[in-house]
């Protein structure tokens, strides 16, 4: 018999309901490969072991009742973005120390109804701001691959780095993650993994603490489309609580897998082909075109005329949301507070010794280019490109069901490499970021090997709540390519 | 706070005599502009489930959203905006059907969020106006600028520990209603009539109960001062005045510490200055120098709010009358004088009181009673028409029983005392207390035959004198304890008399 940790989602679904095993050796399976990984991965910040078995008890005592929940009995991780009640919530942040929500968020209750376990929680950048996990008040986290016959330790990628890391290395089924600029699709093609970040609107906000709240999004890590398939089915609704969440039906994700892509059509941005970028991720583009055109779709060049300024919008919106999302962290009600003489002295000594250097770069860039007399040059401008971006797509996707780009710009890179290098950092998002300016959704698929022998990845962009073409979509690079490989276990 | 930047607008206003202020450089002028924060009148707040209730233990009226607990999301209270938009009809004000909550930046203790969510340059209604009756007998029109809706924030304690000052947030997340006045009001008196006539547009349509002893409307108040026919001068904007009294002492004293320092020959700095009740004078808060850079923008969690002119004019179809409409029938339809009728519409409950109790009566008795007994009583009882002992239709039911000759005017009087102790039907009270006015003219009639047996010196006099008969009617009343019918009493004196009529 394969480990339990080999397993997919499915398959751990079906053997459960089969009664091949039960939730709580599944979990316990989960719970020893954490304990052997997580000081060399560093991927959870909070491991929750006790709290698992609980949970997995219960559960098999609702398979043993019959119960056919979406996820029943699946040990997942939590990024620390979620809020979970009575369990510490930090995003990885100084200034949030020991706080522990007296609430769930929406996606995490819907996940626990669905019979979710949790593992626990799972590192990734503060306030998920970065594309390496290396921001992070508890320290970087750590990608399973590495580069043949190298031992530098290799970023996982970012903002969800642990949701990543884990996924890739076993040590959960799947995990939940959050998006704003690439921060699911970035870390699964640094690992290997498959990341969807939905629509927008299509995953309630409520309960997640906020980076860029007219972009961030939370989706799925997984090792494969079906198991991104049926987790999103699970994390996906309308929620009156969010006012940006759309009142849609989710349809069964899983259910649209298995067709053909005969006649699809997809579009290729000319625009990604971006000057100075690796020959090897060229290739790999090439490479999933011709996938397509084996499988019988169509192949359309397509235009998106302002992806070159979407970038730099992007570092003017998420900043200028994020200063004020994070102002709420004063010292005042919750988490760290550092004394003063009086209260700004608090405030200036909280935020000061609470938040990491990128955090308040971020804090600082948004603050200013919000102040009166810059508003207008910065603010306003930026939003007037992301409406030209979101007219980009919308006429692109009337030639063209689905996009199809890299999804990075390059491989993993080493853990410090560019962290000295913000903006040689940012650059890692390039191909991501204007998914979630427009609000669609986008998926990273595993496409191979980089000449490092480390995961790539291709992007698929659809139209809003066309999820489903999404998948399969996915499905065809993820036949092609193959499920990738687990890493080696250097740990 | 009012976008900057707005267009100088064309001041049309001639100045009134009446209004100026004599300085020793000639007469002075106030500008006057108002920002009053009117309480939205609505069970829950305006971004949260949590209730609004006035008077509650600190803190007991607090959600997850009005702490501003990590996650936490707005989401719009949809009575909220019905009471925004019904406002604005009240106001006779265009009604935008798309608005955008923006976000005002600022740390606070008593702002959770670190910002307040209110509107900046798309309010959800725009120009209106306000008409006030003076007192010469003419109007005022005082524009209206905008109307936005806001969060109010929580309150800091700052006395009740030697080191730490205490926050209660059961305010934080209150619907606010912002309703902005152009610069139209140029004195003390047209600012209190402005927010008196404000109060009972607000009361009368039911979208703020108007209690300003419960901070449910205060206002901001913009002043400067200027020669007339001079360009406006440069204004100080006084914070937070939460009477209408205090408004008009505090334009007072702000517009004549103006006077003096230009007089004196300086300059006024724009600033935000706070009134003080106890000294009756205004001092610096903050010079436009230290004002925040507030940083305005689009709320990102909350979408542009948009409606349809059918719901605009579902609620204008609904809209209750408003308080000029309703002055204009009470003086059509009831003949009251002007002056009655702009007294009882000032305030919404004294109106409909009034109209309970003229209905289907004499509506000059109505009002001499409402306007009489009934307000001296409360002013005496220092409470308002809410509280009143009294019922409408018990005040109806008396005026009924002096009308039928059941009560004389005095013995009605009576009656209403213990009305206003008891609270009981004037029926019960005369049934009770045997006050029924004695009509029998048998009865009467062997009273003044005794009186008239008894004195006849003073038979002589009326003979000679007919005005002397108070006298005898004097005598009848005491004997009968007050309850002989006047009318009856003087029909029968003068024919035993044989006085004739009158």
């Amino acid at each position: 018999m394969t480990e339990l940790t080999d397993l997919t989602i499915a398959a751990a679904r079906d053997g459960l309901r089969e009664k091949k095993f039960s939730a709580r050796e599944l979990t316990d399976a989960h719970i020893d490969a954490i304990d052997a990984a997580n000081a060399a991965l560093n991927a959870f910040n909070l491991p929750t072991p006790d709290k698992a078995r609980a949970m997995a008890d219960a559960s098999d005592v609702r398979l043993a009742n019959g119960s056919t929940a979406a996820l029943e009995g699946i040990p997942l991780g939590i990024k620390d973005l979620f809020c979970t009640e009575g369990v510490r919530t930090t995003a990885c942040s100084h200034i949030l120390d020991g706080f522990e929500p007296g609430y769930d968020s929406t996606v995490t209750t819907q996940l626990w109804s669905a019979g979710a376990i949790m593992l626990g929680k799972l590192n990734c950048d503060e306030f998920a701001m970065g594309s390496s996990n290396e921001t992070s008040f508890y320290g970087d986290c750590v990608n399973p691959w590495r580069r043949t016959g190298d031992e530098t330790p290799l970023v996982p990628g970012g903002s969800s780095g642990g949701s990543a890391s884990s996924v890739a290395a076993h040590l959960c089924l799947g995990a939940t993650a959050t998006d704003t600029g690439g921060s699911i699709r970035q870390p699964a093609a640094f690992t290997g993994t498959v990341g969807i970040k939905p629509t927008y609107g299509r995953c309630s906000r409520w309960g997640i603490v906020a980076f860029a709240s007219s972009l961030d999004q939370a989706g799925p890590i997984t090792r494969t489309v079906r198991d991104s398939a049926i987790m999103l089915g699970a994390m996906a609704g309308h929620d009156p609580k969010d006012g940006t969440s759309v009142n849609v039906p989710v349809p069964d994700y899983e259910a649209t897998l298995g067709q053909d892509v005969k006649g699809l059509k997809i579009g290729i941005p000319k625009e990604y082909r971006m000057e100075g970028m690796p020959a090897e991720i060229e290739e790999r583009w090439q490479q999933g075109i011709k996938w397509y055109e084996d499988a019988g779709a169509e192949i359309h060049e397509v235009s998106l005329p302002h992806t070159k300024y979407a970038l730099p919008a992007y570092y003017i919106v998420a900043p200028a949301e994020a200063s004020s999302n994070l102002a709420r962290y004063d010292g005042v009600r919750y988490g760290l507070r550092v004394p003063g003489d009086d209260i700004v002295s608090m405030y200036e000594n909280t935020r000061a010794q609470g938040f990491g250097g990128e955090v308040k770069r971020r804090v600082l860039i948004g603050t200013y280019v919000l102040s009166a007399g810059y508003y207008d040059a910065y603010y306003l401008k930026a939003q007037r490109v992301r409406t030209l971006i979101k007219q980009d797509f919308d006429k692109a996707f009337e030639k063209v069901d689905v996009l199809l780009t890299p999804t990075t710009p390059g491989p993993a890179f080493g853990i410090g490499e560019k962290s000295g290098d913000p903006i040689a950092m940012y650059l890692n998002d390039i191909f991501t970021v204007t998914v979630n300016m427009a609000g669609l959704p986008g998926i990273s698929v595993p496409a191979g090997m980089s000449s490092e022998g480390t995961p790539l990845g291709l992007q698929l962009i659809a139209k809003p709540f066309d999820e489903p073409t999404l998948f399969r979509a996915a499905e065809v690079i993820e036949n092609a390519a193959g499920i990738a490989p687990r890493p080696e276990r250097w740990w | 706070m009012s976008p900057e930047g707005a267009p100088q607008m064309q001041d049309t206003i001639a100045a009134r005599p009446e209004n100026l202020i004599s300085g020793a450089t000639g007469d002075w002028e106030v500008v006057v502009g108002l920002e009053v924060h009117a309480q939205v009148a609505s069970c829950s707040k305006l971004f949260s489930g949590a209730a609004t209730e006035f008077g509650a233990a600190p803190n007991s009226q607090v959600s997850l959203v009005d702490a501003a607990m990590p996650g936490m999301l707005p989401v719009v209270n949809h009575e909220c905006i019905a009471q925004a938009v019904r406002t604005g009809l009240g106001l006779k004000a265009q009604i935008n059907r798309t608005s955008v909550f923006a976000r005002k930046n600022y740390f606070y203790p008593d702002l959770p969020q670190g910002y307040q969510i209110s509107q900046f340059d798309q309010p959800i209604v725009g120009e209106g106006e306000v008409i006030l009756d003076l007192a010469d007998g003419g109007t005022a029109t005082i524009g209206i600028e905008r109307l936005h809706l806001e969060q109010d924030a929580g309150k800091s304690l700052h006395d009740q520990h030697p080191d730490y000052s205490f926050v209660d947030l059961n305010r934080s997340g209150v619907a606010l209603m912002e309703i902005v006045s152009k610069p139209d009001i140029r004195s003390a008196e047209q600012a209190r009539a402005y927010v008196t006539k404000l109060r009972a547009i607000l009361r009368a349509i039911g979208t703020c109960d108007g209690n300003m002893d419960e901070g449910s409307m205060r206002a901001d108040v913009n002043v400067s001062v200027r020669h007339p026919g001079a360009p406006y001068g440069t204004r100080c904007e006084i914070k937070n005045v939460n009477s209408i009294r205090f408004i008009g002492e505090a334009i007072r004293a702000e517009a004549q510490r103006q006077i003096d320092v230009l007089e004196d020959g300086g300059t006024i700095q724009q600033q935000t200055r706070l009134f003080d009740p106890d000294t009756g004078e205004t001092r610096a808060m903050r010079s436009k120098e230290e004002a925040h850079d507030y940083r305005y923008f689009p709320c990102p969690d909350l979408l542009p709010i948009t409606f349809s002119q059918a719901f605009v004019d579902e609620l204008a179809a609904a809209l209750p009358e408003l308080p000029d409409d309703r002055k204009a029938r009470l003086i059509s339809e009831c003949k009251l004088s002007r002056y009655d009728a702009e007294v009882l519409v000032a305030d919404k409950e004294t109106a409909d009181y009034f109209e309970v109790v003229a209905k289907g009566r004499d509506p000059k008795l109505a009002v001499n009673w409402v306007m009489g007994e009934l307000s001296a009583a409360f002013n005496r009882m220092d409470i308002g028409i809410a509280d009143s002992p009294v019922s409408a239709e018990h005040l109806g039911e008396l005026i009924d029983l002096v009308s039928d000759g059941t009560l004389s005017n005095r013995l009605a009087k009576d009656v209403f005392e213990v009305m206003l102790k008891d609270g009981r039907s004037p029926a019960a009270i005369v049934e009770e207390q045997g006050l029924k006015q004695v009509s029998d003219s048998g009865a009467i009639e062997s009273i003044i035959d005794d009186i008239i047996a008894g004195n006849p010196k003073q038979v002589a006099q009326v003979k000679a004198k007919p005005k002397a008969i108070g006298w005898f009617v004097g005598q009848v009343m005491q004997k009968t304890g007050g309850k002989a019918n006047p009318a009856v009493v003087n029909e029968i004196l003068a024919k035993k008399l044989d006085l004739g009529e009158g």
